[in-house]
């Protein structure tokens, strides 16, 4: 099992500093002065600022450089944007948990969804309801999710007026940031009214969930059919049933577990899926999150902010896959062998 | 179970209903300030977010009738030779209470010398702060005109102009003219943070900041102590959308409850909308097409006159204003006293622009570049497009255009510099009186203060301007700026292309917003209603 552990962590860190390295490369290949890419001020306030408080090694060699930019990177001096001025690392802190947030509520609301028709699916194997729930998942597979955030926009709020198009929550509440999680946060601020807060931020929530939530509901749903006809399939199966158990027996007390088990790895798997779609979707539906913000740091060519936000998403998921991943090797005795390891 | 059931029924009623706070109102605007003191900047935008909300002015016109009525100032006298000026100021204004900030006295008139003085003398300490250009008052050279601010008590204060001058007053009511706390840059001269007068904004008005994030959002709250009597909500907020459909789908929904320039192809959206209501006012304003007369060819006047020539303004205005401005004629709009008629327009004639354009050596393949601006304007909505139609009417007569834009504040600032050929642009005016486009838009001083895009000197035409504000009378003047419109039409440093209407769309429930034609968005007394 330490064995294990050490791989993992191993694995993480070289993918961390190779991601490091290629974050602090950008900055040379970004057009314009690699320091100015890197901290997000101009050379003049540089020296303005060199000669009162922060040396810069910028004579030294890249390793050093390197060194200094990991060691400021730490301390979380991230640098400034160019185009608000604002420090990157609060800007990011700010705007990432909008993403994860709303990535996490529709990781949730495809499970809740996903798994019982898939259930449903496997075992209404070959009749009407499994190719409908089957063809149904295609389609919601095919779709383009930024179609289909937008067709939502024009039935859902402008058509139907039932749901707001933009934002986490009506700017006329002023709800503190504490965790960054807007749901919590409001729970936890005292000066405002909760209950008309809540309701405000769960319609702002709907429609970018749902239509995060589509492509991955289906993939979940055909995963687990298919995991669960083979389950049922299973000689094991056949021997529960020769002992006399009545079908719903067989699946609660047999089919269940050992459907379930070699899909979570999968569906843990669908979190970068999921956070690549919730960036797309953030930028229609003018979500304050990580996706939109790096987005118009592209159009505004802030190659601070770029370097940033990339650094810290492609951290982020490889973090959580990676951990995903380790816990499940470490419970799932069939797999606690090491074996080479994949991202 | 059930109850489950019914808790979860109301609760979809509940989220399917908008549930707007009637205390706050949410107004989507176009852009971001550069800084919450107009003064800095001509910028509607960042006049928009100061002037009217944060601030007050010693005087201000009345939105409807145009007249100038009494604000800070509760009355004035000016002295028979029209070169000194007598203010009254009110009694128990309150200035804002910040949390830097605790003001310990009510406005008087230190207030009103430190805002003047501010931008009028350069040695003053808080010239330079943010920059030390003050584009408005620069230029109309209104540091030299004026002489001396005087307080003659504490609720009384003279200003002395070196000669007399007509639009003195107007130019006092406009949006740029505010009353800063004088009290409150001592504080910040104390602390060594000067440069904070200009983001913490700290002034009279009817709401007062607090807190603005770029891209997103300006909170304001109510000023409690405010003077006027006047309604106003809780909570004030510029959601800050620089996409007019998202705008316009933001008022629909009901996220915003009015927006800043809803654009002219959308007019008819919003007419149709039962819930909204379509404000419409005829612009003081003028879009143009401006040559670099610095740069030659762009020196000779018949070079401007071919290319205006080249150039169909109707189809301009129909094809980018959606027919809802009228083509202009001199560049002051028909409902400006200064109008004239009977000035002989261009007319769109491409043969006659090709020979003349051959005549003064204009060799066919000749380029030259139109600067196009990237933001909407009232007086141009799209810029671009515009550029794209001058480009092929071009084409037709020889001439290649490379159409160049930059970011706004980039944009201004290489304008400024003079790098263009050519440049689609425009002018609000923020006061009623005629001198308010004249001087600014191609007097010499402008050209310093960046305002004179067409970077146009002309002695004759300073001569006019400066003549026609010695006189009170506006038959006088008339005489006068008929001349200069003369001269224009004769020189065409610019081509006047529109004066576009101003719209403003709201939602029924909104009550008291008003077009203010002089300028800036105005918030006091404006109410949500149940």
């Amino acid at each position: 099992m330490s064995n294990v552990l050490f791989r993992y962590t191993n694995l993480i860190l070289v993918t961390l500093f190779i991601l490091s390295l290629l974050s602090f490369l950008l900055a040379y290949l970004f057009p314009g002065q690699a320091i100015e890419n890197l901290t997000g001020l101009r050379i003049d306030e540089l020296t303005e600022l060199q000669s009162s408080q922060i040396k810069y090694a910028v004579d030294g060699n890249m390793f050093i450089q390197y060194w200094h930019y990991m060691s400021e990177l730490f301390a979380g001096n991230w640098g400034v944007s160019f185009s608000s001025g604002l420090p990157l690392y609060e800007d990011v802190s700010y705007y990432l948990p909008a993403s994860i947030e709303l990535s996490a509520y529709a990781l949730f609301l495809s499970f809740f969804i996903g798994l019982p028709l898939g259930f449903l699916a496997a075992l209404r194997h070959h009749r009407l309801t499994d190719y409908s729930l089957l063809s149904i998942s295609l389609l919601g597979y095919s779709v383009p999710v930024f179609w289909l955030a937008l067709i939502s926009i024009l039935v859902f709020s402008l058509q139907l007026g039932w749901f707001p198009l933009s934002g986490r929550i009506s700017l006329v509440f002023e709800i503190p940031k504490i965790t960054g999680f807007i749901l919590i946060d409001i729970l936890l601020s005292d000066s405002i009214d909760k209950h008309a807060a809540l309701i405000d931020a769960v319609r702002h929530l709907i429609l970018p969930t749902f239509s995060i939530a589509i492509v991955t509901t289906t993939l979940i749903l055909r995963i687990t059919r298919r995991s669960v006809i083979e389950t049922l399939n299973s000689e094991f199966i056949l021997a529960a049933y020769a002992r006399g158990l009545t079908p719903r027996q067989v699946l609660m007390r047999h089919g269940v577990r050992n459907a379930l088990i070699p899909i979570l790895p999968l569906l843990a798997m669908q979190f970068p899926t999921l956070l690549t779609n919730a960036m797309i979707v953030e930028s229609i539906f003018s979500w304050p999150g990580i996706g939109n913000w790096l987005i118009q740091a592209i159009y505004q060519q802030d190659y601070p902010a770029i370097r940033a936000g990339m650094l810290a998403v492609s951290a982020l998921v490889v973090v959580f896959t990676m951990s995903i991943d380790l816990s499940i090797r470490l419970t799932d005795p069939k797999r606690r062998r090491v074996e080479r390891v994949a991202i | 179970m059930s109850i489950l059931a019914i808790t979860l029924l109301s609760g979809c009623d509940a989220l399917l209903q908008s549930t707007s706070d009637p205390n706050g109102i949410v107004y989507c605007s176009e852009g971001n300030p550069a800084s919450f003191n107009p003064q800095l900047d001509t910028s509607g935008t960042t006049v928009d977010a100061s002037s009217h909300q944060i601030y007050d002015r010693l005087i201000d016109f009345d939105p409807v009738t145009g007249d100038i009525v009494p604000a800070l100032a509760t009355s004035w006298l000016a002295s028979d030779d029209g070169r000194t000026y007598t203010f009254q100021l009110r009694k128990e204004v309150a200035f804002h209470k910040t949390q830097t900030f605790k003001p310990t006295r009510f406005f008087n008139a230190d207030d009103v010398l430190f805002s003047i003085d501010r931008w009028r003398l350069t040695e003053h300490p808080y010239h330079d702060v943010s920059g030390g250009r003050y584009p408005y008052t620069d230029s109309l050279d209104l540091g030299s005109l004026i002489t001396q601010v005087k307080r003659l008590n504490g609720y009384r204060v003279e200003i002395t102009l070196s000669k007399p001058e007509s639009s003195f007053l107007a130019n006092l009511a406009t949006d740029f003219s505010v009353i800063l706390s004088a009290e409150y840059a001592d504080k910040l001269t104390a602390r060594n943070q000067k440069e904070l007068i200009d983001h913490k904004p700290v002034g009279t008005g009817p709401y007062q900041l607090s807190s603005f994030r770029k891209d997103r959002y300006i909170r304001y709250k109510k000023h409690t102590e405010y003077w006027r009597q006047i309604e106003l909500t809780d909570k004030l907020i510029f959601d800050i959308t620089p996409s007019s459909s998202l705008r316009l789908a933001k008022l629909l929904t009901a996220e915003c409850d009015a927006i800043a320039l809803p654009a002219h192809g959308e007019l008819e959206v919003i007419r149709k909308q039962e819930n909204l209501i379509l404000d419409e006012k005829p612009g003081l304003n003028v879009g143009f097409w401006a040559f670099n007369t610095s740069k030659p060819p762009f020196d000779d006047p018949k070079v401007r006159r071919a290319l205006g020539m080249a150039i169909d303004r109707n189809v301009l205005i129909e094809a980018i204003y959606y027919n809802n401005a009228i083509t202009a004629k001199n560049i002051v709009p028909p409902t400006s006293w200064a109008f004239q008629a009977d000035v002989k327009p261009l007319s769109y004639n491409p043969s006659a622009a090709k020979k003349l354009l051959r005549e003064q050596g204009i060799p066919d393949g000749f380029t030259m570049n139109v600067w196009a601006m990237p933001v909407q304007r009232a007086y141009n909505p799209n810029a671009i497009k515009m550029a794209e139609l001058i480009q092929a009417y071009l084409q037709e007569v020889g001439i290649q255009v490379n159409i160049i834009s930059y970011e706004w504040s980039t944009f201004r600032e290489r304008l400024t510099e003079g790098l263009h050929d050519s440049v689609l642009i425009g002018w609000s005016a923020d006061n009623g009186d005629p001198d308010n486009f004249y001087r600014p838009l191609l007097s010499c001083a402008a050209i310093k203060s960046g305002t004179n895009r067409a970077m146009w000197c002309s002695k004759e035409y300073d001569l006019l301007i400066n003549q026609a504000l010695q006189y009170i009378e506006i038959s006088e003047r008339t005489y006068f700026y008929g001349k200069a419109n003369e001269l224009l039409a004769e020189q065409l440093p610019l081509i006047p292309i529109a004066h576009a209407s101003r719209y403003q769309a709201h939602r029924k429930k909104l009550g008291g917003l008003v077009i203010n034609p002089f300028g800036g968005v105005r918030f006091g007394g404006v109410k949500k209603n149940q």
